[in-house]
């Protein structure tokens, strides 16, 4: 029952490639653009889009294991351009930003992920260790300076050749003379061992953004825009998630609440200035913002409205500002959510949800927000093609009246998606009209 | 019930934790019965259980209510090693823990916290637990029940695997065996050769009290 079943059968199943070639990719490139911008804009567009995104469903369906999706960045543009000429969805997530860090994660020996090879088997996805990698008296070490707690306190924890940098100097604290003098810190031998580590790991992600680079102009060429270009965090989910882990957090909630609230004040500028900063000169804008601790369930509706979503509003209207989209992906239920959460600005944003009803979310948000989602991960993984396209009707019918919708899987297509249901999503939305 | 009591179950359930352990600290210091202590503890834990499943509590108050539990039960045990070894009556005993490759907690910590409130002795075995450990623990305690949690659908197979195991060291007809997490359904059940499935806490003490006559 895991993603090797019947790799076997599904190998070489990849149909031809359906680009006629009569069609002009740059009218197709400005026609789905169009599309997608119509959508985001509550207009509504020719038909409804319809983004890829995965994380190994590409590997499953071609028969490439998890491991040398993560490690070998050729093979996975190659296989992932195949798909995208098959299925021509209306923008793409790119693969390489959720895959291709199996040899830098090597080189750097970084410890917040198992992935095949290091932990796990070669076909299971990489997995992430939901640890206490910052202890509760370290709030105020990083509210007076996240950078330098962040360099030479968290990172020391969380990859072996970041050690040394524990023995950096507080750059902030020194100037002049004595700041000449601190650069002593990089005559260390072990600062140094680091550094020609860290070159060797920098080189390689450089070969990994050069190959996602030329594959996104690849894209592009052929007629396929990007629908995300940069990823960031709600700011109680940037504690949450890789400093505090799950049970610190929520012990913060009583513990540490103005400590916590304080630090979350101090990352908001730098999510919204790193964005800003990448985006600046690509033509995508929207960024992409996995919510993971504030869904129903995981605190009440009183800590939503203090502790996650005053917060996670400022750093998405900081982006809006910025003119660019956050593309907010709210996992789980997120039922309880929906009054508070339309409060933002209209037609400036794309709210995706995985478990959320959609028709439901469609009556708070309508007129709002652009909706994305959510064929079940479930009946994709196991239904039958005529039950996918009986959901998406449904979804394109209803939700999509009116504009204002975008397509998609619950979290895009399931690692374990049988290739007829992918087909019968992406099918869907050329067959049926809102 | 003595006013002290009172005020310390209502410190716990408020989630007052500062004040619930310098009560605690209070009443134990004042002469007061240590297992009185921990029984103050569970009318609190069942407040808590309570408005968890009425949905005015959630995660977060759970979590903080099994800190406090954790460190009034550390208060107490000094005390009772001291007194003569008489156990804390147990409605009985259930070995528990996430299937191997699953690192998943939130679930089963929950199912561990209403079988502890329910008066189950529960023995945790964590996180990613190999089917050795699964067939050693059971050899060892002869539990009445083994809970299998797992969240992912790779482990569907960990729990296969695990009942295997167990059926292969001759232990499967000596215990009971009931599965949970997110996507664990009745197809899951047969898939696997567990004896029922919970899909909630609250189905794990029901289960529990169906099988362990009391
Ligand atoms: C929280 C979470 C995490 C946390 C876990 C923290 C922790 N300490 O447990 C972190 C961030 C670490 C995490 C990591 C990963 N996760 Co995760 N995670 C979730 C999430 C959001 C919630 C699960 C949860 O804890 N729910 C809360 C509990 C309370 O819910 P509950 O089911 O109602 O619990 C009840 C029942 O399950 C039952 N129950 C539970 N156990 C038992 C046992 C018995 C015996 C009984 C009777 C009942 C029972 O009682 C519980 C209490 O009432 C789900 C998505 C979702 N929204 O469900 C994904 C999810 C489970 N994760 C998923 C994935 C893929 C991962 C990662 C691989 C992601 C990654 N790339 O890093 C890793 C894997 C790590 C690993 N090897 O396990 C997928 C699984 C998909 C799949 N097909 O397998 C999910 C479904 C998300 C998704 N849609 O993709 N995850």
């Amino acid at each position: 029952m895991g993603p090797a079943h019947s790799r076997q059968q599904r190998e070489n199943t990849m149909s031809a490639t359906a680009i006629s070639s009569s069609e002009d990719p740059e009218r197709l490139y400005n026609e789905r653009e169009q599309r997608l911008n119509d959508a985001i804009a509550l207009r509504e567009p020719d038909r409804v889009p319809i983004i890829y995104y995965t994380m190994f469903w590409h590997a499953t369906y071609t028969g490439m294991t998890f491991k040398e999706s993560m490690y070998n960045y050729e093979r996975l543009s190659e296989v992932t351009k195949r798909i995208v000429l098959e299925l021509q969805p209306d923008a793409i997530a790119p693969p390489h930003w959720l895959n291709s860090f199996g040899p830098t994660l090597e080189l750097i020996g970084y410890r917040q992920l198992q992935w095949p090879g290091h932990g796990v088997e070669e076909n299971h996805s990489y997995q992430y260790l939901d640890r206490e990698y910052m202890k509760p008296e370290e709030y105020d070490d990083f509210i007076n300076d996240p950078t330098w707690f962040i360099m030479t306190r968290f990172l020391p924890r969380i990859g072996d050749v970041f050690a040394p940098l524990a023995k950096l100097p507080q750059f902030a604290s020194v100037q002049h003379l004595r700041l000449v003098q601190s650069v002593r810190a990089f005559g260390d031998p072990e600062l140094q061992a680091a550094f020609a580590k860290l070159a060797r790991a920098g080189q390689e992600m450089e070969r990994m953004s050069q190959c996602a680079g030329a594959f996104v102009k690849e894209m592009k060429a052929l007629g396929f825009p990007l629908g995300q270009a940069f990823t960031a965090p709600a700011p109680y989910d940037y504690f949450a998630d890789y400093l505090r882990g799950s049970k610190g957090i929520m012990l913060d909630l009583f513990r540490h609440k103005d400590k916590l609230l304080e630090a979350m004040e101090r990352v908001i500028p730098l999510i919204v200035n790193s964005a800003i900063q990448t985006l600046r000169d690509r033509p995508c804008k929207i960024v992409f913002m996995p919510m993971h601790w504030g869904l129903d369930g995981f605190m009440s509706p009183a800590q939503f409205k203090t502790f996650f979503w005053p917060q996670l509003r400022r750093v998405m209207m900081g982006l809006i500002d910025a003119g660019l989209t956050p593309l907010v992906l709210w996992e789980g239920n997120c039922t309880s959510r929906l009054e508070t959460i339309a409060d933002i600005p209209r037609a400036k944003a794309v709210y995706w949800f995985e478990r959320t009803d959609l028709k439901l979310a469609k009556k708070v948000l309508g007129g709002i927000v652009c909706l994305k989602g959510n064929v079940p991960v479930s009946l994709l993984n196991t239904g039958a093609p005529d039950e996918v396209r009986a959901c998406c009707r449904d979804l394109i019918e209803t939700v999509g009246k009116g504009g204002g919708f975008i397509l998609d899987g619950a979290i895009g297509i399931p690692d374990e998606a049988k290739p007829e249901n992918v087909r019968a999503m992406y099918r869907s939305v050329h067959e049926f009209h809102s | 019930m003595t006013q002290a009591s009172a005020k310390l179950i209502e410190a716990i359930a408020d989630m007052r934790e500062d004040e619930a352990l310098a009560l605690a600290r209070e009443f134990l210091d004042a002469g007061g019965d240590p297992k009185e202590a921990l029984d103050i503890c569970r009318k609190a834990m069942d407040i808590v259980g309570r408005r968890f499943e009425q949905g005015e509590y959630f995660l977060p108050e759970l979590m903080l209510a099994g800190e406090m539990l954790a460190q009034i039960s550390a208060m107490v045990k000094p005390l009772l090693a001291n007194q003569t070894q008489e156990e804390v009556k147990s409605a009985g005993t259930v070995v528990i823990g996430t299937v191997h490759g699953d690192l998943h907690d939130i679930g089963k910590n929950i199912v561990v916290f209403m079988l502890e409130v329910s008066g189950y002795k529960v023995v945790d075995l964590g996180i990613d637990v190999p089917v050795a450990k699964f067939v050693e623990k059971v050899s060892e305690l002869q539990p009445p029940v083994l809970g299998l949690s797992g969240f992912l659908t790779l482990a569907f197979d960990s729990m296969k695997e695990t009942i295997e195991g167990l059926a292969a060291a001759g232990l499967r007809d000596t215990v009971k065996i009931m599965i949970g997490g997110g996507q664990i359904d009745e197809a899951v059940r047969a898939y696997t050769g567990a004896d029922a499935f919970g899909g909630n806490a609250m189905a794990a003490v029901s289960l529990c009290r169906q099988w362990i006559a009391q």
